[in-house]
């Protein structure tokens, strides 16, 4: 293992020897406020999620169906910004130096705290890798390339309209893991059939060694457990940020959270 | 600001679609090759002479173009200084500049062979266009309205409704042009095979600012050639509205490059820019990446895009086109801002002097004129897009002014 192996990398490496597919759980930093969203993120561990995905909330997630999209509106009106969202990293890693963390979104935030600034932050927090839907290849230079800097990886995300003659310039600088977007569409829409992205993924792993998380419309364990049959991990995020939506009490919400994560990391951990 | 002296700006976008800093393709990875194919598409349309023989035959039969170029006489003789014409894009089918872009879109659409078409609409003028266009050769389509507009802008939907369109109304965020365009984006994502995304402004990732307005630039155009029939030279000075700012790049652009033409952009000032109400992403925005492009946005030190405001549903977008963000930052153009308040007092005064209800977006257009024309010598030439008429308006000029037209 390498000194500079990330927590991510050092997850994937982890789960493949031990044979099974890694959870993958998003919500939304500060949803539905600061204090319930920081102790469902420091739950996420117990619960079994193997990476966590933190959404650094925006105004405008164009990428994002009704549930995200809402999510990340109880967040910003709950007072949520890019200080707390970090200040949320600092505190899981206090108790866990193990899980990696990866911060999703979209790049304005992150343009207007200024790339560097934001790296130095992120990476000092305790960050591992980025998600940032609208930052494709073209544009790697604006913070794909300097993360590398700071040994953040960033995560690229490849979907079905990726052709072969793309592919290569969306590998070409991805690390940590590769998210396939398993439809076209928004966030928690609905999900394709497992033998279509099964054929997809399969035709992905011709050209790389990468791990391959695959989301989008994926919500049960069911439909967990058949992703992990042969993805390397599994991408959760709407039907948890539905679980805060539809809670009495954000305490309830938190609980809800937990308790789709343990039966989605089970049904993970049954697949193969 | 002068603009005698600089030197003559290398006129974007490069391959990437950028204006200096501004603009660029930021979008997810899902429409990425889409735009690739749009953007391969668009140049070989350029370069196909049938294309172009197509585009224009339907701008004279079906759009009614050229458009006059119009001595606004008494307006000049009330205002006693410059010189000033109007060049008439109300007088276009469907009432605004808009049909240009439209026209030369749904014409890539057919050649990409798409059948659906969507389109995001704020003052509804956009969405009528992409209707009339959609209805015009048999695709499908489909219009996002927020929901405020959809209130202010009732005749607008009803007349995409009879052109056979689906006006989906969007509630999310404030119910304007930003949040139909989210969720415009939001259904292409979903349908990128099936559908064509006709956006209406100078904005969105490459190639849109770039071919939006050069769809436009047939207004400049003409202006020039109308000018010099009339005047025998160039204008002096150009005046346009900007709320993503198509209708201004396509007067502006064709005159970039000569130095002695002054490009004069009106934002709007809402309530005023002090009062955080207002739609001035230039004079009240910073630098920011929102809807596929880097540009001057009205958002918070946090990055999260703040609410515009402006008594036209058309200008009320919290961006800018990055060629005009680029234009601002080189100092070529001049940029400026009007309240709705001074937008509603030219809109009175269009009506009275010149028998011309311009819509509310062009009366900002119009008010800076006022503010201007006085400080200028007679032989001054200014044009001012009067981009599109004022019918859609009524209802909210009807509000604003019930006392006035009480009697």
């Amino acid at each position: 293992m390498s000194a500079n192996q990330t927590r991510i990398e050092r997850r994937f490496a982890e789960l493949k020897a031990a044979n099974r597919a890694g959870l993958v759980t998003f919500i939304s930093a500060g949803d539905p406020d600061y204090d319930n969203s920081l102790n469902t993120l420091l739950a996420l561990p117990d619960a079994g999620a193997d990476v966590i995905e933190l959404g650094m909330p925006f105004t405008d997630p164009m990428a994002d169906g009704p549930s995200i999209q809402k999510s990340s509106l109880r967040a910003l009106t709950a007072g949520q910004n890019m200080q707390k969202t970090l200040a949320m990293v600092r505190a899981l890693r206090e108790r866990d130096n193990d899980t990696p963390l990866v911060l999703m979104g979209y790049y304005n935030p992150i343009y207007c705290m200024g790339v560097e600034k934001f790296l130095k932050a992120a990476s000092e927090a305790g960050v591992d890798g980025l998600i940032v839907v609208d930052l494709p290849p073209e544009h790697d230079d604006e913070l794909c390339l300097p993360a590398r800097e700071y040994n953040i990886n960033f995560i690229r995300l490849a979907t079905p309209t990726t052709d072969a003659k793309r592919l290569p310039l969306v590998l070409q600088n991805t690390s940590g893991f590769l998210y396939y977007v398993s439809s076209t569409g928004v966030t928690g829409s609905a999900a394709p059939t497992p033998e279509r992205v099964e054929g997809e993924v399969n035709a992905i792993r011709a050209h790389t060694d990468i791990p391959i998380g695959v989301g989008f419309g994926i919500r049960t364990p069911e439909q967990a457990e058949r992703i992990a049959q042969f993805a390397d991990a599994v991408v959760v995020g709407s039907a948890l940020t539905d679980c805060i939506e539809k809670a009495a009490t954000p305490a309830e919400g938190t609980q809800a959270v937990v308790d789709l994560t343990r039966s989605l990391a089970d049904a993970v951990r049954k697949a193969r | 600001m002068s603009t005698q002296t600089q030197k003559t700006p290398e006129i974007g976008p490069d391959l990437n679609g950028f204006f200096g800093t501004f603009g660029g393709r930021f979008v997810a990875e899902t429409l990425m090759p889409l735009i690739l194919e749009l953007q391969a598409e668009y140049e070989k349309a350029k370069h196909d002479p049938g294309f172009h023989a197509e585009l224009k035959a339907l701008q004279k039969d079906y759009v009614g173009r050229e458009s006059p170029l119009y001595f606004a006489e008494r307006l000049t003789e009330h205002l006693g200084g410059a010189k000033i014409y109007f060049k008439r894009e109300d007088l276009n089918h469907t009432g605004a500049h808009k049909i240009n872009n439209c026209l030369g879109q749904i014409l890539l659409a057919k050649r990409m062979g798409k059948k659906r078409i969507i389109a995001e609409t704020g003052a509804g003028m956009h969405g009528v266009a992409t209707a009339t266009v959609a209805a015009r050769f048999g695709l499908e389509c489909v219009v996002y309205m927020g929901t405020t507009d959809i209130d202010r802008q009732q005749p607008n939907v009803q007349r995409m409704k009879l052109l056979g369109a689906k006006v989906i109304p969007v509630v999310s965020g404030t119910g304007t042009l930003k949040d139909a365009m989210n969720e415009a984006l939001r259904d292409w994502v979903t349908n990128v095979e099936s559908t064509f995304y006709i956006i209406g402004t100078v904005a969105g990732p490459h190639p849109y600012p770039e071919m939006v307005r050069d769809f436009q630039c047939v207004i400049g155009n003409e202006v020039r050639a109308q000018l010099q029939q009339k005047e025998g030279r160039l204008p002096d000075s150009l005046v346009a509205c900007i709320g993503g700012g198509s209708n201004a790049m396509g007067l502006f652009h064709p005159f970039i490059k000569d130095a002695s033409v002054r490009l004069i952009g009106v934002e709007a000032a809402g309530h005023g820019i002090d009062t955080g109400k207002h739609a001035a992403s230039l004079k009240g925005g910073t630098p920011g990446v929102l809807h596929g492009n880097r540009t001057f946005l009205l958002q918070s030190e946090d990055g999260q895009i703040q609410d515009a405001h402006s008594i036209s549903a058309g200008l009320d977008y919290p961006g800018i086109g990055p060629e005009h963000a680029w234009l601002h930052d080189i100092g070529r153009g001049e940029y400026v801002a009007i309240t709705d308040d001074e937008a509603l007092d030219a809109f009175k005064l269009t009506c009275r002097l010149e028998g011309i209800i311009p819509a509310l977006e062009s009366s900002h257009a119009i008010a800076y004129a006022m503010k201007l024309a006085p400080t200028l010598p007679k032989d001054h030439l200014m044009v001012i897009n009067l981009s599109g008429r004022g019918d859609k308006d009524m209802a909210t000029v009807t509000a604003h002014l019930a006392d006035e037209l009480a009697d």
